[in-house]
């Protein structure tokens, strides 16, 4: 009978609006089922809500606008570009470094403002958290998903740039949304586990800024991952982003395609990110409200 | 299966907080200074600092019953409810509703200031659980309930208070769920709207629905609720008719709140007449709070061993500094009583409790054409919770004293 109760509630949780009852069991936490990711998939319009919301407050009161989307990465590009193209002569597979590295900086730029923005959702969301149920994976994920917009502008904006400049872009350009999937997956699964520990340890908000530029030198960004000897790829490429930028890149520039071994350890790392995740995310969960 | 299950069926529910970690977040250095011991020794944890704030709650609620939990600060009626809609998870036990639950902790909750009115109100109801489809069909009922018209398109920052929560109760109430969970809602906003509010609820309880609410009004769970639960100390102490756990309810806290006199030899004056006992009372019954901005009454029973008449009976508040706060006094206040009974009770009516949050030691004196009768330093002590009292939702900063006013602007030629 009870069987047949728990059955009923995973069906009727799917037709909601046409069976009754909806059964929710609530008991202390039990693992990584707690995560509940049925019910965040039915919650996804929550989801979305939540990402417009980040997107529609973020602009709100700014000058600029969502020109600041397409700002960012070029203010940096002419940093490099000065700095390490001119003065340092940095290679770029043959292409102008100014090219190369701004190719770089917009796939980084998603990477880096999703990672920061979801590492504080949880923080930023203890209002909500303390005051109403909803799976709480929909917090740094969202958070995430509101800068995929400002990467979809900033990659057409590299494209016409690309073009104006006398570099179209090959065929391969079309791949180019998948690789900064990628770079979103890694984001939301780093994203999710530091918001989890910077729930319980506000010493995260400190460290993000840290990370992201520590994390911007590891990743082939200013300079080609051939630099890195060949014996250190393997490692080099535990870095997630090592593999999405080269290959950004190359969707983009037709520079060298990265290594297949590249990939299998950019999606090892991801994997590995998202299981800490996953385990951590659930344990501070059970507690959130309690300590956030 | 039964033909008809509970509702909500809890079993042995309990809830342990950490003493500590509530409050403040740990700092990953003391966390990590601390792993060495717990690796030796998992017992390391201090069980000292544990607190349980529910103990064993085992409730069964049916269908279409309107439930009140009443209990003094602290007994757990938040954490309940807080479990029961899942923002929090029970230490052990476990519970079960049927139903679609809707939870309302909190007006307007995830209001974002920036968006306007109308943005809020897709955002709040995804939080709250409706979809988007369910908010577009009742979008034009949710506005003119909250009766916000012409502010739809205004950002939610520059409403007025009772604006917002208008806005916000507008919403919950149309979540329609088969199970509503209410903390403490309806003391907001004004008494029209806490009208209208509370018609809602019933409304809701007649289509069958399941009501679970907090309360400090007891005039209201006397009114609305079928059923109503006392809580202290974290467990059920009484379950049953409304107004009889009311009674009880109030028959504990007055009990609590009754400070006796009658033995204090810490006394001055001729015992002409005696205090023997006081009290406070908040909306109506004895309590151990008053609020800001709310009434309250001082209550003080004496007892004469001579004929007394025209006597003038004061109270001095002190705050913990030992600094006068207020003086409340009858003769000054035009009150005389020409004949004072053998025993009885001087009651002290206060419309409007002008005083900050804080705790107030009272001193009692009675004295008859000059002469003290009885003077108790001292006597009882007196705690201002926060409150509302310009209907603004702010206080004053700290440093100016402990009196709030009340006061009008307005701007002018010169």
């Amino acid at each position: 009978m009870w069987a047949a109760d728990l059955v009923l509630a995973h069906v009727t949780a799917h037709f909601r609006h046409t069976l009754s009852p909806v059964i929710t069991e609530i008991r202390p936490t039990r693992g990584l089922a707690d995560l509940d990711l049925p019910e965040a998939w039915r919650r996804r319009e929550l989801w979305y809500f939540l990402a417009w919301r980040d997107i529609k407050v973020r602009y709100k009161q700014t000058f600029f606008g969502a020109a600041w989307a397409v700002l960012q990465p070029v203010s940096l590009a002419v940093v490099f570009s000065i700095f390490l193209g001119r003065l340092v002569n940095v290679p770029s597979e043959g292409v102008p470094y100014p090219a190369f590295v701004l190719t770089g900086l917009v796939p980084w730029t998603l990477f880096a403002s999703a990672l920061s923005s979801s590492a504080r959702s949880l923080v930023q969301s203890r209002e909500i958290i303390s005051r109403v149920y909803f799976p709480r994976v929909l917090l740094p994920l969202s958070a995430a998903t509101s800068h995929l917009l400002d990467f979809v502008i900033a990659a057409v904006v590299v494209v016409v740039a690309l073009l104006i400049y006398g570099i179209p872009p090959g065929l391969a350009v079309l791949l180019a949304p998948i690789i900064g999937l990628q770079a979103f997956i890694v984001s939301v699964a780093f994203g999710t586990l530091l918001a989890a520990v910077n729930a319980r340890y506000r010493d995260v908000e400190y460290a993000v800024p840290l990370l992201v530029q520590v994390w911007l030198f590891v990743t082939p960004v200013a300079y080609p991952a051939s630099l890195v000897p060949s014996n250190w790829q393997w490692l080099y490429g535990l870095n997630p982003m090592a593999w999405v930028v080269e290959a950004y890149r190359w969707s983009m520039l037709g520079t060298p395609a990265p290594d297949g071994a590249l990939l299998v350890s950019s999606l090892i790392g991801t994997g590995l990110f998202a299981w800490a995740a996953a385990i951590y995310f659930q344990r501070t969960e059970s507690i959130l409200a309690d300590v956030v | 299966m039964s033909s008809d299950p509970p509702v909500i069926t809890t079993h042995e529910i309990s809830k342990k907080y950490r003493l500590g970690t509530r409050a403040s977040y740990g700092r990953l250095t003391e966390s990590l200074a601390r792993l060495p011991a717990k690796l030796v020794n998992r017992a390391a944890k201090t069980p000292a600092s544990d607190f349980w704030a529910l103990r064993d709650i085992t409730i069964d609620i049916a269908r279409g019953e309107v439930v009140g939990i009443i209990g003094r600060n602290g007994a757990g009626k938040s954490t309940l409810l807080k479990i029961l809609s899942r923002v929090t998870r029970p230490t052990s036990g476990r519970a079960e509703l049927r139903g679609r639950v809707g939870a309302l902790l909190e007006v307007g909750t995830g209001f974002h200031p920036e968006l306007t009115g109308r943005e809020n109100v897709f955002l709040s109801g995804a939080i709250l659980g409706l979809s988007q489809r369910a908010i577009t069909a009742r979008f034009d009922e949710i506005v003119e309930f909250a009766d916000i018209g012409p502010f739809l398109e205004t950002p939610v920052k520059r409403y007025s208070s009772g604006m917002r929560v208008r806005l916000g109760f507008a919403v919950a109430a149309h979540l329609e769920p088969e199970i509503l969970i209410i903390d403490e809602v309806l003391a907001v906003g004004d008494a029209a709207f806490q009208r209208k509010s509370l018609g809602k609820m019933s409304d809701a309880s007649k289509g069958g629905r399941t009501i679970l609410f907090v309360s400090h009004n007891l005039a209201a769970v006397k009114s609305v609720c079928t059923r109503s639960v006392l809580l202290e100390k974290g467990s059920v102490v009484r379950d049953g008719i409304p107004h009889e756990v009311v009674e009880e309810y109030l028959r504990r806290t007055g009990e609590m709140s009754f400070v006796s006199l009658a033995d204090r030899l810490d006394r001055q004056g001729n015992g002409a007449m005696r205090f023997v006992g006081a009290w406070v009372e908040y909306r109506g019954t004895p309590s151990d709070f008053v609020v800001t901005g709310e009434s309250a009454v001082i209550a003080l029973a004496f007892e004469t061993s001579a004929h007394v008449s025209n006597v003038d009976v004061t109270v001095g508040l002190f705050d913990t500094l030992g600094s006068g706060a207020l003086f409340l006094g009858s003769e000054m206040a035009g009150a005389s009583w020409s004949v004072v009974p053998t025993t009885g009770v001087f009651r002290c009516a206060i419309d409007k409790v002008g005083l900050l949050p804080g705790t107030y030691q009272a001193t009692v004196m009675a004295t008859l054409r000059g002469e003290p009768l009885d003077w108790v330093l001292n006597a009882f002590r007196v705690q201002v919770e926060e409150g509302d009292f310009f209907g603004t939702g702010r206080l004053p900063p700290n440093g100016y004293g402990p009196v709030v006013q009340d006061h009008e602007w307005t701007l002018g030629e010169r």
